[in-house]
C-alpha cells in the first residue's frame, strides 16, 4: 500500500513538473524564435508591398523558388545545377581548405605557445596577415594556381590559419599551472607532458580557434566564389542578381546561413566528443 | 617585528629513523620590484621520520605552501638544502606525491583514467596486469570504484580529492606532501576524509607532510605540529609534540590534554595574528 502511494506521489509530482515545464520548453524554443521569423517576414512583406520594384513579397518568392525547394540536386545540363549540388561544391571547397589550414595552423600555434623564441619569430607574421582580407589573397591565388578552384581553396586555407594559430597558442601558453606539476611531479619527460598534458589541456582552445577559422571561411567562400565564378552557392547569388532574380537571392541568404549553423553545430559536437567537455557558445 | 625572534629552538635530536628528510638551513626569496630581496622563508631546519605525519600550521601568506613546493621540488630554495635519504632533492620526483589544494585532476581523463596515468608513468616496470590491480585496489581503498568511471566535472569536491588521494598513493611514494589537502571541503565531507587518510595512512606508514590552517585538524592527525611564525622572513617558531598514540584517534577530543595542546597552538597563532 506505501509502496503503491509513494508511487503515485512521484507520478503525480512527475505530472506537476511536466505541467510547468512544457508551456516554458514550447515557448522558449518555439514561440519566441518564430516570433523574430514573422517579424522579419512582416516587415518584408510591408516593404514588399509598397515598393513593388523593389523586391517580391515573401509569397511571390516562395513561388519562383519552389522549384530549388522541392528539387535540390537536379542536374539539367552542364551549368544548370540544383541548389543542393552549388552548396555542396562550396561545403567542399570551404572543408578541404580548412583542413589543410588546421593542419598548418595547430603546429604553429604549438610552436608560438611553447617557444619564446618562435613567439618572437612568428607572431609579428601574423599580426600582419590577419587584418588582410582573405580575398586580397585571390590575385596571388590566382597567379599561381591559374584555374578558379584551387585559388578558391587557397583563399579558404588562408583564412583559416589566422584565428587556429592565436587561439591555440594561448590555449598551450596558459595551460594550467596546476596540471604541469603534476607532470612534473610524476616526472613525466617533455615529449609526454606536450602529448598527455599540454595537448588535451589545449584542445578546448584550438577547438575555439577552429570553430572561428571554419565561421569566417563560410563567410569568405560566398565572396570568393563570386570573384572566381564556377559551381558554388556565392556564384549562385551573384548569377540570379545579374538576371534580376531577387527570390533567388533571398533563398541562397537564407540557406547559406542555416549551412553556416550546421557547421558550427557540427565541430561543436565533434568537440564535445573529442574533449569530453561541452562546448562553450562562442561569439565572434 | 620583534616575533621574528624564534622562541625556541626545537631542531629534534638526531636519530637514525628522523634522518628521512632534513630541511637545512632553508631560505626561500624572490626578487622583489624596487630590486631588494623578498624573504619569503629564513633558516628553516627540521627533520622528519619515515613514518611520521607531521602538520605544518600558520597564518596565510607564511609561506607554508612555499616550503611544501620546495620539498616538492616544484621550487628551488634560495638557499639551504633539503635531503631525502641523505640524497639532496633538486627536482620533482614520483618518490614525494603531491596532494594538491585544488585536487589537480586532469579533467578530460575519467576518474579512473586518472589515477591510471600516474600508475603508468611511475611504476614503468610493473605488468600491464599488475598496474591495472594497482589502479583498482587505490580505487577502492578511496571508496570511488562505483565512480570509476565519471570525469572531475561530475564529482563533488571531497570525491575529487579522494582521487588526488588515490593517484598520490598508488605509485607507491615513499613521503606524502599534502597542501591544505581539506581546506576546500565542507566541514562534514572535511571531517570523514581526514578519517578516512588517516585510515590509509595507518596501513601504509609512510612520511607525510600536510600543509594546514586548521588546529584540529593538526591535532587530529600529526605526530608533529611545525607553527609557522608570520612572512616575511618566516620560520619555525615552535614544534608541538602530539604525545597521543596513533590508531584511535576517533575519542582524541575529550581529552584534557587535547584542550591543553590545543589551546597551546592557538595561543601561539593568536600572537601572531595581525
Amino acid at each position: 500500500m506505501a509502496y503503491r502511494s509513494s508511487l503515485n506521489i512521484i507520478a503525480v509530482a512527475g505530472q506537476a513538473t511536466w505541467k510547468r515545464a512544457r508551456p516554458i520548453l514550447i515557448r522558449d524554443t518555439v514561440l519566441l524564435p518564430a516570433l523574430g521569423f514573422i517579424g522579419v517576414v512582416l516587415l518584408w512583406w510591408i516593404v514588399a508591398t509598397f515598393f513593388t520594384e523593389l523586391m517580391p513579397t515573401p509569397m511571390q518568392a516562395l513561388g519562383e523558388n519552389l522549384d530549388y525547394i522541392l528539387h535540390p540536386f537536379y542536374r539539367r545540363g552542364p551549368g544548370d545545377l540544383g541548389i543542393g549540388w552549388l552548396l555542396l561544391s562550396s561545403i567542399r571547397r570551404v572543408l578541404i581548405g580548412f583542413l589543410l589550414g588546421a593542419l598548418v595552423a595547430i603546429p604553429v600555434g604549438f610552436l608560438i605557445g611553447m617557444s619564446r623564441k618562435a613567439l618572437m619569430i612568428l607572431n609579428p607574421l601574423v599580426q600582419i596577415f590577419k587584418p588582410v582580407s582573405p580575398l586580397a589573397w585571390l590575385p596571388v591565388a590566382l597567379a599561381i594556381f591559374n584555374l578558379a578552384d584551387p585559388s578558391a581553396i587557397f583563399v579558404i586555407f588562408i583564412t583559416s590559419l589566422w584565428p587556429t594559430i592565436i587561439n591555440t597558442a594561448l590555449g598551450v601558453s596558459s595551460v594550467s599551472q596546476d596540471y604541469l606539476d603534476v607532470a612534473r611531479v610524476l616526472e613525466m619527460p617533455r615529449w609526454r607532458q606536450i602529448t598527455k598534458v599540454i595537448w588535451p589541456a589545449s584542445l578546448p582552445y584550438i577547438f575555439t580557434g577552429l570553430r572561428i577559422s571554419l565561421g569566417i571561411a563560410w563567410l569568405v567562400i560566398v565572396a570568393v566564389e563570386m570573384l572566381t565564378g564556377g559551381v558554388g552557392i556565392g556564384f549562385f547569388v551573384w548569377d540570379e542578381w545579374s538576371r534580376l532574380n531577387l527570390s533567388s537571392v533571398f533563398l541562397a541568404i537564407f540557406v547559406i546561413g542555416l549551412t553556416g549553423l550546421v557547421l558550427d553545430y557540427a565541430v561543436g559536437k565533434v568537440q564535445e566528443w573529442v574533449t569530453h567537455r561541452p562546448a562553450r557558445s562562442i561569439k565572434v | 617585528m620583534a616575533q621574528f625572534t624564534r622562541r625556541s629552538t626545537n631542531v629534534p635530536k638526531r636519530s637514525s629513523s628522523s634522518d628521512f628528510l632534513v630541511i637545512e638551513n632553508l631560505s626561500k626569496s624572490y626578487p622583489a620590484a624596487d630590486g631588494s630581496e623578498f624573504v619569503v622563508l629564513k633558516d628553516i631546519n627540521l627533520a622528519i621520520a619515515a613514518d611520521e605525519y607531521i602538520s605544518v600550521i600558520g597564518h596565510s601568506g607564511c609561506g607554508k605552501s612555499t616550503l611544501l613546493k620546495i620539498v616538492a621540488g616544484l621550487e628551488p630554495a634560495t638557499s639551504g638544502s633539503v635531503q631525502l635519504e641523505g640524497r639532496k632533492i633538486r627536482k620533482p620526483g614520483a618518490e614525494r606525491m603531491v596532494v594538491f589544494q585544488h585536487y589537480s585532476l586532469l579533467p578530460w581523463l575519467t576518474v579512473r583514467e586518472n589515477v591510471r596515468l600516474a600508475v603508468d608513468e611511475v611504476l614503468i616496470h610493473a605488468s600491464a596486469s599488475d598496474r591495472k590491480r594497482i589502479v583498482n585496489e587505490h580505487l577502492a581503498m578511496v571508496n570511488l570504484t562505483e565512480a570509476a568511471n565519471k570525469y572531475p566535472d561530475e564529482l563533488s569536491g571531497g570525491m575529487k580529492q579522494r582521487v588526488g588521494i588515490a593517484r598520490a598513493l598508488a605509485v607507491r611514494p615513499k613521503m606524502l606532501l599534502m597542501d591544505e589537502p581539506f581546506g576546500a571541503l565542507d566541514a562534514l565531507t572535511r571531517g570523514r576524509l581526514q578519517q578516512q587518510v588517516l585510515d590509509i595512512w595507518e596501513h601504509h606508514r609512510h612520511a607525510v607532510m600536510m600543509i594546514t590552517h586548521d588546529v584540529d585538524e593538526a591535532l587530529y592527525m600529526s605526530d608533529r605540529i611545525v607553527m609557522m611564525t608570520n612572512g616575511p622572513n618566516a620560520t619555525i617558531g615552535e614544534i608541538l609534540e602530539v604525545p597521543f598514540p596513533h590508531p584511535d584517534r576517533a575519542s582524541l577530543r575529550e581529552l584534557p590534554e587535547y584542550q591543553e595542546l590545543r589551546n597551546q597552538s592557538m595561543n601561539f597563532l593568536d600572537h601572531y595574528f595581525d
